[in-house]
């Protein structure tokens, strides 16, 4: 099949829309204006549902409404919006509401500035809201991998009852690349037997989160973990990229990722070992495949665009059998490929 | 011997948990029996709020979902816009609605959703025991105005439904009351047509309720009653406040 030109963020709204997207709501912020343009396009042609939310809160609770009637429902976003989303997010956590929320990550905190960025892993995987939750967190490193990973993500969100976070960046998002449109336009859905369609020939369901009955959230949040165990267990997804004889494996997602492939192949043109553990799934993290390759002398190297997040469940995972580096930039900086290779060639002395 | 009068359908057999003297359990009553006699139970989504009416779930007998504090708008626009063959109404207090949701109040009515709201407007916070609310009156005594609402401290309170009339694509708005039986009986009226309008797919409708507090008033129901009819509907007039459905 041919392949098209199209910007990240367009890649993601046509694996949205393969998945058999309801209804889009979203609120203008770069860098991830695309989205709501595209689908304030597409979804009404479609004659689906696109709306133009009052504010990111609007927006994401607009999702939480949608999706409680079983329909197929995202917003998009970018960091400060995301901080906006965290209540509807921690409540469709709590109401076991499947949702799609994409945060095409820029500088931060505060307002910061409008260049990728990767400082929101702490936010996107330890929470963000209130509560004892978890996101389902997919980390996208190109534009083929925005369509393909959003693509799924709607089943994985209704097969678990659970938000599923998009956490790409500005960069991935607005970069340029050919993609495949190869999948399948999805028509038939799983039955569901949760939702809210109305009451006709059955007892009347309610959603809630708000669980006051002595013991009732306890066992609530109890039953929550057990999922998550579940979740760990069979969907942990990484890219692993010539780790085999590897005496430093980078740890990188996303943008990084792509970054530092170009360093390791330089390395290995240099003689030098080097390989990569790349997480696809940011939740649930792949601790065990980490753990795997730790063993001295093999050296780790966590690359990210912050001053050091995911590096802390890469310590987890290694539990200190190897040793741990970070390289990273903050504020919107880029990390360079030249940049990765001198910390690899510092790491080999 | 025939029986006449007996629980809506639309209202489960459980006990409200609603302190003595308070309107909402009226309130219910009716949205409860108007939907029954519009025949849309079994395809009504109702939005609780976060407030005292949170537990609406637990008494309404359709499909309930529960929201964040002053979303419901939004909710309901979520649901109705992906089921429109749905009749979906937000309950939602002062609080929720005219403080924490202000701006999803204003901007649901103003996309002109075909969903109905109920507000109910007690003038307190009363989940929380009794704090100055944006429709709380002035001069009123609530736990966090302990003088009593000063308008250069607290501002004025809020007539969200005679904002909202400003508003293009709102279609009906009317204020009502539930202290006695015939107020009652006009709140009851005003509720059905506020659904029917929706049914016939009119565009948004809008009920302010207001409704009496006794406990965080710090008044007895008959008091609370007298203060109702006396004080509270000087500043909230009740009537039709927009009606271009017709």
């Amino acid at each position: 099949m041919v392949k098209k030109l199209v910007k990240g963020n367009i890649a993601l709204c046509e694996g949205a829309l393969a998945a058999g997207l309801d209804a889009y709501f979203g609120y203008p912020i770069t860098p991830q204006n695309e989205v709501p343009a595209y689908m304030s396009n597409k979804m009404v042609t479609l004659g689906k549902v696109f709306v133009q939310a009052e504010s990111e809160l609007a927006a994401a609770n607009m999702v939480l409404g949608a999706c409680a009637t079983g329909k197929r429902a995202m917003t998009s976003s970018s960091s400060p919006g995301i901080s906006l989303k965290q209540e509807a997010i921690s409540y469709m956590a709590g109401m076991e509401i499947p949702s799609i929320i994409v945060n095409v990550q820029r500088g931060g905190p505060g307002l910061g500035n409008i260049a990728g960025s990767q400082a929101d892993y702490f936010q996107a995987v330890k929470g963000g809201g209130h509560g004892d939750y978890h996101l389902i967190v997919f980390a996208p490193n190109c534009a083929q991998e925005m369509y393909e990973v959003t693509y799924e993500a709607f089943d994985i969100a209704e097969k678990y009852k659970n938000p599923v976070m998009i956490l790409s960046d500005g960069i991935v998002g607005q970069m340029m690349e050919p993609v495949d449109f190869n999948k399948e336009q999805k028509t038939s859905f799983s039955k569901k037997d949760w939702c809210l369609d109305g009451c006709k020939d059955r007892e009347p369901r309610s959603i809630k989160s708000l669980l006051m009955g002595d013991g009732a959230l306890e066992q609530h949040n109890l039953d929550l973990q057990k999922k998550y165990e579940v979740i760990k267990a069979n969907e942990v997804k990484a890219e692993l990229y010539q780790v085999e004889d590897a005496e430093i494996i980078i740890v990188a997602y996303g943008i990084s990722s792509r970054i530092s492939k170009n360093a390791i192949k330089s390395a290995r043109t240099k003689g030098i070992k080097a390989g990569m553990i790349r997480p696809i799934t940011l939740w649930p993290f792949p601790t065990e495949i980490i753990k795997k390759y730790s063993k001295p002398p093999v050296k780790f190297l966590t690359v990210e665009l912050s001053l050091g997040q995911m590096i802390e469940d890469v310590r987890l995972a290694v539990n200190g059998v190897s040793s741990v580096d970070f390289l990273g930039k903050a504020g919107g900086g880029i990390v360079s490929d030249k940049d990765v290779l001198n910390k690899i060639m510092e790491l080999k002395k | 011997m025939e029986k006449i009068f007996s629980r809506p359908k639309a209202l489960k057999d459980n006990p409200l948990s609603y302190c003595p003297g308070c309107g909402h359990g009226i309130i219910h009553r009716l949205v409860a029996e108007a939907i029954d006699e519009l025949g849309i139970r079994e395809r009504t989504i109702a939005v609780a709020p976060v407030g005292c009416a949170v537990f609406a779930y637990d008494y309404f007998n359709f499909d309930t979902t529960e929201a964040p504090h002053g979303r419901p708008p939004a909710v309901a626009t979520g649901i109705k816009r992906t089921n429109p063959d749905k009749i979906v109404f937000t309950y939602q207090g002062d609080g929720d609605l005219a403080a924490i949701g202000t701006a999803e109040t204003i901007h649901c009515a103003n996309r002109g959703e075909n969903i109905t709201v109920i507000f109910v407007n007690n003038a307190n916070y009363g989940m929380t025991g009794g704090q100055m609310a944006p429709t709380t009156l002035i001069g009123q005594v609530t736990e966090t105005t302990p003088f009593g609402r000063d308008p250069l401290r607290e501002g004025y309170p809020i007539k969200v439904a005679e904002l909202l009339a400003n508003l293009e694509a709102t279609k009906y708005i009317e204020r009502v009351t539930v202290f006695d039986a015939p107020h009652i009986i006009q709140a009851k009226k005003a509720i059905k047509k506020a659904f029917q309008n929706q049914v016939e797919g009119k565009g948004y409708s809008f009920i302010e309720v207001i409704s009496h507090c006794p406990v965080d008033w710090g008044k007895t129901p008959l008091e609370s009653v007298k203060w109702v009819e006396d004080v509270f509907l000087k500043t909230f007039p009740l009537g039709v406040i927009k009606d271009t459905t017709k």
